[in-house]
């Protein structure tokens, strides 16, 4: 059945696309996730001098085998005084929503297969013409980072226990403080690209590397903002004293075990790619190759295979950064993370809307 | 068809939810369910094409507003509610009042006027670069005003919720 | 392709239940939040005549109640933690003396 109006949309083909890409999608994600927290085990490892997992399989690949064995064995202790149903529903909350995110990002153009026009982005369609992707895509995302507060928040709540109770509550006012600095540091971009949807925004930035947006764009400053948040947000070093084994015992996930407590920390991994995802789209040209003013003449089948071989290495240096960034700094105590949030990332993505808009308007 | 079967979907999830809002005894119970009802309106928006309504709704009143009100819950460790004699009262007389006065409304709005016509999918799509022109030049006056009201409003909780130093 | 006034009469529906539940509830939070619903409700109805009258302003109205209803909640919550303070109890029917 089709829907009519002016974005010409076939009902059957698009959902049975959808489900094709999303069940692609979460198993290539699950998978980047276990291996994720490998490459941040050897990493750290050989940035403190020692070698990091290497007894399971060559070089440690395996390790996550392993990991994913041990956490579906252990036992699954539930405390008899906690609140069941939050207890229970807290670690899915924060599961579904960081896997929903990844729905909504393009990952390149469209493939022709078998005469249909797949466009690589779980929610997005032809229409005929064109690939017609979600109006505000960003702000659905944003609504879900929101939305993430209450797997945090309730976790500890229905955890009944004072240092649970304790993480939670901070960790909730670290998620919803650096949200704002999050949104206003995006509104930059938002307004060189004229669009909230992904896929426009990322077409702004076609041609060469100079129109990328930390480039061309000159959104270095909201890059860094953008960074920052991110980092607040996903509860990553420098900003993890929600969960540092040092603080709060282990903050708001203390009374959980086994399954529930790897649902958290894939959470967290998922989130991180989400961040990674979102960073290049918006800053680094999302698919579009660097090398792509220059007319180096390039094999057909390349040009099929490139948008995702560039995402993937954007999203990689992203991820890697991460890493790096956990091993090298300490981590903010918690006035100084509130004050750095609200007294100088929030003033200075507002700063950076007034420059931004004030240049845009100057030069049309 | 479609378009029927999910306004009736999401429509029921609200009617649910807020009735849940009702019957739950604990506040955490309330706000969550208020919630749900807060996430099946964005969808509703949705529907009648108020595509930046519903992601505000979402970002705002469901991840930030809702927040805040489970944080004061959770500080105040409010428990379980009593009934007093105040709210049988209240049951025994408002619940069919409300009643009446719902009865009443829908009497008043599915009586047949030729002005209240029937809406498709899609039938009035806002792009957001419309609700914004539309923000800033016929409505700026009351933006201006209402962003001199959150800043009265931050410095009014922050005021009134400091402890007191003796 | 539904009437528009299955919209406004869902308004209605929520309206109701949150004009019951004010009434009803002897918690000052959960009291709160009712009126949160009734201003939801309200925003139902804006955004469902937008569409009938093919006008902006609904959906400009829906945003500037949102913002009110987030500055009133704010104002609200700090009012209850004080009102908490000092009478050590959330249940309405408590909070009857001026003077403690």
């Amino acid at each position: 059945m089709t829907i009519g109006g002016s974005d010409k949309l076939d009902l059957t083909h698009y959902i049975i696309f959808a489900i094709v890409k999303i069940a692609l999608l979460l198993f290539i994600l699950l998978t980047a996730v276990a291996y994720i927290v490998l490459m941040e085990r050897k990493v750290i490892a050989r940035m403190q001098n020692r070698w990091g997992p290497n007894r399971v399989g060559p070089f440690g690949l395996l390790q996550p085998l392993a990991d994913g064995i041990k956490f579906i064995l252990k036992e699954d202790i539930i405390p008899d005084n906690v609140y069941k149903p939050l207890y229970i529903a807290a670690p899915m909350i924060a599961l579904i929503l960081s896997l929903v995110s990844i729905s909504l990002i393009p990952f390149g153009g469209d493939w022709k297969i078998a005469g249909y026009h797949i466009p690589l982005e779980a929610t997005a369609f032809w229409n005929g013409a064109g690939i017609q992707d979600i109006n505000i895509g960003l702000l659905i995302i944003l609504g879900i980072t929101s939305i993430g507060v209450y797997g945090v928040a309730l976790s500890g709540w229905s955890s009944n226990s004072k240092y649970s109770l304790l993480g939670s509550l901070r960790a909730g006012a670290q998620l919803i403080s650096y949200e704002l600095a999050l949104g206003l540091s995006l509104i930059g971009v938002l307004i060189l690209a004229g669009s909230l949807s992904l896929r426009q925004i990322v077409d702004a930035q076609s041609g060469s590397i100079l129109h990328w947006n930390f480039f061309g764009g000159f959104q270095f400053v909201a890059f860094f903002i953008y960074i920052m948040a991110a980092y607040a947000e996903t509860n990553r070093i420098p900003f993890d004293l929600p969960e540092a084994e040092t603080e709060l015992v282990a903050g708001y996930h203390t009374e959980y075990s086994a399954m529930k407590f790897a649902m958290f920390f894939m959470a967290e991994y998922c989130n991180m790619v989400t961040v990674g995802c979102l960073a290049t789209l918006l800053f680094f040209g999302g698919w579009h190759s660097p090398l792509d003013g220059l007319n180096i003449p390039v094999p057909g089948i390349w040009l099929l295979v490139s948008p995702l071989f560039w995402f993937f290495i954007k999203v990689f240096f992203f991820i890697f950064l991460y890493i790096w960034i956990r091993g090298t700094l300490p981590r903010f105590r918690y006035d100084q993370l509130m004050a750095f949030g609200w007294k100088f990332l929030l003033p200075l993505a507002i700063a950076n809307i007034v420059v931004t808009s004030f240049v845009v308007a100057l030069r049309s | 068809m479609l378009h029927t079967i999910l306004f009736l979907i999401f429509a029921g999830i609200c009617v649910a939810g807020a009735l849940n809002f009702l019957l739950q005894h604990h506040p955490v119970n309330s706000a969550l369910s208020l919630i749900v009802v807060m996430g099946a309106l964005a969808a509703l928006f949705l529907l009648l094409g108020a595509e930046f309504p519903a992601a505000v709704q979402v970002i705002v009143y469901a991840g930030a507003v809702m927040v805040l009100f489970v944080f004061v819950i959770m500080l105040l460790n409010a428990g379980v509610e009593e009934q007093t004699r105040g709210s049988r009262v209240a049951s025994i007389l408002g619940i069919p009042g409300l009643i009446v006065f719902f009865a009443l409304m829908y009497w008043t709005l599915s009586a047949p006027r030729s002005q209240m016509a029937s809406v498709h999918i899609g039938d009035y799509y806002v792009p957001t670069q419309a609700l914004g022109i539309a923000l800033f030049r016929e409505f700026l006056l009351p933006f201006e005003v209402t962003s001199v009201l959150i800043l009265i409003a931050i410095m009014g909780a922050v005021v009134l919720a400091r402890r007191e130093r003796h | 392709m539904i009437p528009l006034s299955w919209y406004l009469i869902l308004g209605a529906i929520l309206f109701a239940i949150g004009v019951a539940s004010f009434l009803v509830k002897r918690n000052i939070i959960t009291i709160f939040m009712s009126i949160e619903l009734m201003l939801n409700a309200v925003n139902l109805t804006f955004v469902a005549f937008a569409a009938q009258w093919h006008q902006v302003s609904g959906q400009v109205f829906v945003f500037f109640v949102m913002v009110v209803a987030a500055a009133e909640a704010a104002v609200g919550l700090a009012i209850i933690l004080a009102v908490f303070r000092s009478r050590e109890t959330l249940n309405v029917d408590q909070v009857n003396l001026l003077k403690l």
